[in-house]
């Protein structure tokens, strides 16, 4: 018998690649074929007439037409999810309460980031960059946000949960929420006096504008372009990169096997000699850091940041935390993205499917509907019954 | 933070100030203001003021000639309803308050209006375009500037002239913004503009699956009813995802923020257009010798509305004036002044000739639209006037 071995680093790079692949095309496959499905059954409904009488197109090709660019928006959305939603559940996992300053984190790392980019614009640099200089002063961005984040998320937690840690576990969770105020007024009042706004937007430098054609194809008639904005691109390709250091950090070195540690037992892990207040600065700062670029992230594809950004990616970033399974790192991942593909669907299908009367605005009750169904029949979230070990 | 200290404390002093003064002597006439002078809105709301305190100071002489002392009493609404309120209880207890000008915004009017109109105070709106400040015709209330049921017919012709056929229409689901697309909508049916689509939208920052079926009914013009600070960002993502057609919105677009948030993204395709009530100061004939000595007191070009606010507080001034000649030179009583508002006809102000019908609306108004032509926000006021449209209001 010969067994090939895979060392660790390999294998814990290539395994989350192929989860992340499964995840995307799977969730693609079955959010497509209900949505096909659906718009069959709605065939010679009201709805189908009136998108007759509009567009000239029957349901059914209609929503096969704009599949591809709904997929694809889902998919960027996802990841923005995931990339917050691992801030979440580490901290579960190794705490076991929701950090729900969190998405404040995530504010911070936009501010920082645009703020970098708005400074560098300022000097002229911006204007001038090639191609090859703006992805670096991109990543130079995201890498400031990476750093303001991750040392708020540290001092967060030394200041405000750290001597809250033997109390019961709803008394950290009251300070988290009240450190979530103050962050978003923190925000406001250094950017009122160093900048005198707090709207900002992300200025506009290289090609992450520019489309990339894809590929075309046809419905009846019609040929339907479908094309990627390379900020889109940037934005799944970092959170790729994230995603899979991540999961290299925490199964594949020393300072992961310390983290699942002091998850699994903090007590027994303190005995065996991990040195437990560092783990857990090591974990806020990981977080922390990957709640950042998320924010850079964020605002690179969104263009506009104030200081109350983070309240909702960080909400829904929260229930793909839970949804996935809370404390799980592959169930945030699989949360993010099916909680992206339902948004997006959602919010892209709902006003032709209801002939207007529910529009794109009731994307977050449907969305949140069906996380209460699925939460209802796995209570422990998608992938919460299979962990063997937390982190 | 200093300055709105000092202008609280300013206002604090010259109430103190009043109350001893009214207890002095008995003619002394105040017209109160009412707008956002702290907030996002103050840029506006302080030019409002101003524009009220300039006509005070140059065309109150034939009061004082008469013996009276004629000041201004500024409020801040905050852009709040209950602040709006607060203040116009005050205002009303306060008997040598003979006329207000303000608001800012419709939802402050409405309910402060409420208050004036309960103790007959005649207040000229500057800038509240909301049908139902005059549709409750309230004796009391009058206003200069046009209707939002109006001015989203007047985007929806102006579709139309440029060859338009097809629209999509998206609001911000405010009294104010979804009003204004109804109406869009109903003119747009009404002369041949297939409506594709009509949706109302909170989100702020992603667009995303809102833009999907937008685009995949290739309207000529995307309308966005309500502010500027949603509509530049849908703007710009449209454009990114490869829309090349015309963008249109309302005045709740007419600020240079918009040309930061939105870029160059604006000018590309088919061009951004919007509607508004108020052109800049520079649109009217009557404005030049306005803007100079706004320019010489405050230090820098009036903002929308200031020659609005400018217009209202001479009209309530010669109101004034010629109720306090009826009651022979003494101090006219509210309800005199407030029938002598509705009794001017055909005044020759800054921003046009001023005939008020039996709701308060003019019998006329201008509507622009107006086309973004420079990225550059300190260009917004240069922005190109497309069509002047004098228009009168719904029967």
């Amino acid at each position: 018998m010969r067994t090939v071995q895979v060392p660790v680093a390999v294998r814990e790079i290539v395994r989350p690649l192929v989860r992340m692949t499964i995840f995307v095309v799977g969730a693609g496959a079955v959010f497509s074929a209900v949505m096909i499905l659906l718009a069959a059954l709605f065939r010679g409904s009201g709805a189908d007439k009136l998108l007759l009488e509009n567009q000239g197109v029957g349901i059914l090709s209609y929503t096969i037409s704009i599949l591809p660019q709904v997929l694809i928006d889902g998919v960027t959305l996802g990841f923005v999810y995931a990339a917050i939603a691992l801030g979440y559940t580490m901290v579960y996992g190794v705490l076991e309460f929701i950090n729900f300053a969190h998405s404040e984190i995530f504010a911070i790392g936009a501010f920082a980031g645009v703020e970098f980019l708005i400074f560098m614009d300022k000097l002229g640099i911006l204007a001038k960059a090639s191609i090859f200089t703006s992805y670096i002063l991109l990543l130079m961005s995201v890498l400031a946000g990476m750093m303001a984040s991750g040392t708020a998320a540290v001092i967060v937690e030394r200041t405000a949960y750290r001597p809250l840690r033997s109390a019961p576990r709803l008394v950290p969770l009251i300070s988290a929420i009240g450190v979530s105020f103050i962050l978003q007024d923190l925000i406001r009042l250094v950017e009122s006096l160093t900048t005198g706004q707090f709207h900002r937007i992300f200025p506009t430098f290289g090609n992450f504008d520019d489309r990339v054609p894809l590929f075309t194809f046809k419905v009846g008639q019609e040929p339907i372009d479908v094309d990627i904005q390379v900020k889109s691109i940037v934005v799944i390709g970092a959170a790729v990169a994230m995603l899979v250091g991540l999961n290299y950090i925490v199964n594949a070195t020393r300072i992961g096997k310390a983290i699942r540690a002091v998850a699994q037992d903090r007590n027994t892990a303190g005995l065996m000699g991990v040195y437990v207040n560092g783990v857990i600065s090591f974990t806020f700062l990981l977080g922390g850091a990957l709640g950042g670029a998320a924010g850079v992230l964020y605002a690179l594809k969104f263009t506009r940041i104030d200081p109350f950004i983070g309240f909702f990616p960080g909400l829904k970033a929260f229930t793909a935390a839970v949804l996935g399974g809370i404390g799980n790192l592959t169930g945030a991942l699989l949360g993010g993205i099916v909680l992206g593909m339902l948004e997006s669907f959602a919010g892209a299908y709902l006003t032709t499917f209801t002939m207007g009367a529910m529009g794109a605005e009731y994307k977050d009750i449907l969305a949140f509907a069906i996380l209460i169904l699925v939460l209802i029949f796995r209570p422990s979230g998608l992938l919460g019954e299979q962990v063997s070990q937390k982190a | 933070m200093g300055k709105r200290f000092l202008g609280n404390m300013l206002i604090v002093a010259m109430l103190i100030l009043a109350v001893t003064v009214v207890g002095a002597q008995t003619n002394v006439i105040k017209i109160a203001t009412q707008s956002p002078l702290s907030g996002g809105m103050s840029a506006v709301g302080t030019d409002i003021k101003n524009g009220a305190q300039l006509a005070i100071e140059q065309l109150s002489g034939p009061l004082t000639k008469m013996g009276f002392k004629v000041e201004l009493a500024p409020f801040d609404d905050q852009g709040n309803p209950d602040t709006g309120v607060a203040n116009a209880k005050n205002i009303v207890a306060d008997p040598s308050v003979l006329a207000i000008v303000g608001h800012y915004n419709s939802g402050v009017q409405i309910p402060s209006s409420e208050e004036y109109h309960a103790a007959g105070l005649a207040n000229v709106s500057p800038a509240n375009t909301n049908p139902k400040v005059t549709e409750r015709n309230y004796v009391e209330v009058s206003r200069i500037c046009g209707r939002d049921d109006v001015q989203g017919a007047v985007g929806a012709q102006f579709a139309k002239t440029k060859g338009i056929k097809s629209a999509y229409v998206i609001h911000d689901k405010t009294a104010y913004g979804q009003g204004i697309a109804e109406y869009f909508q109903r003119e747009s049916k009404n002369i041949g503009i297939q409506v594709k689509g009509f949706a109302g939208t909170e989100e702020k920052a992603n667009f995303d699956s809102i833009l999907t079926p937008i685009l995949a009914s290739k309207p000529e013009v995307i309308y966005f009813g309500g502010m500027y600070d949603q509509a530049a960002v849908m703007f710009k993502q449209a454009r990114q995802k490869g829309y090349k057609g015309m963008f249109l919105s309302d005045d709740g677009f007419d600020s240079s923020d918009a040309s930061k948030i939105g870029g160059q993204a604006l000018l590309d395709g088919k061009g951004t257009y919007f509607s508004t009530v108020s052109g800049p100061a520079s649109a009217y004939p009557g404005t030049a010798k306005f803007i100079a000595d706004f320019k010489a007191k405050f230090g820098s070009e009036p903002q929308p509305f200031a020659a609005q606010s400018y217009d209202s507080a001479a009209l309530a001034l010669l109101a004034i004036e010629t109720a306090a000649k009826a009651a022979g030179n003494k101090m006219p009583t509210r309800e005199a002044v407030t029938l002598a508002v509705r009794a001017i006809k055909a005044y020759k102000g800054i921003t046009g000739v001023i005939t008020f019908n039996g709701k308060g609306d003019l019998v006329k108004a201008k509507y622009f639209i107006i086309q973004v032509t420079s990225i550059d926000p300190l260009k917004w006021s240069m922005n190109k006037i497309d069509k002047v449209l004098e228009i009168e209001p719904p029967k």
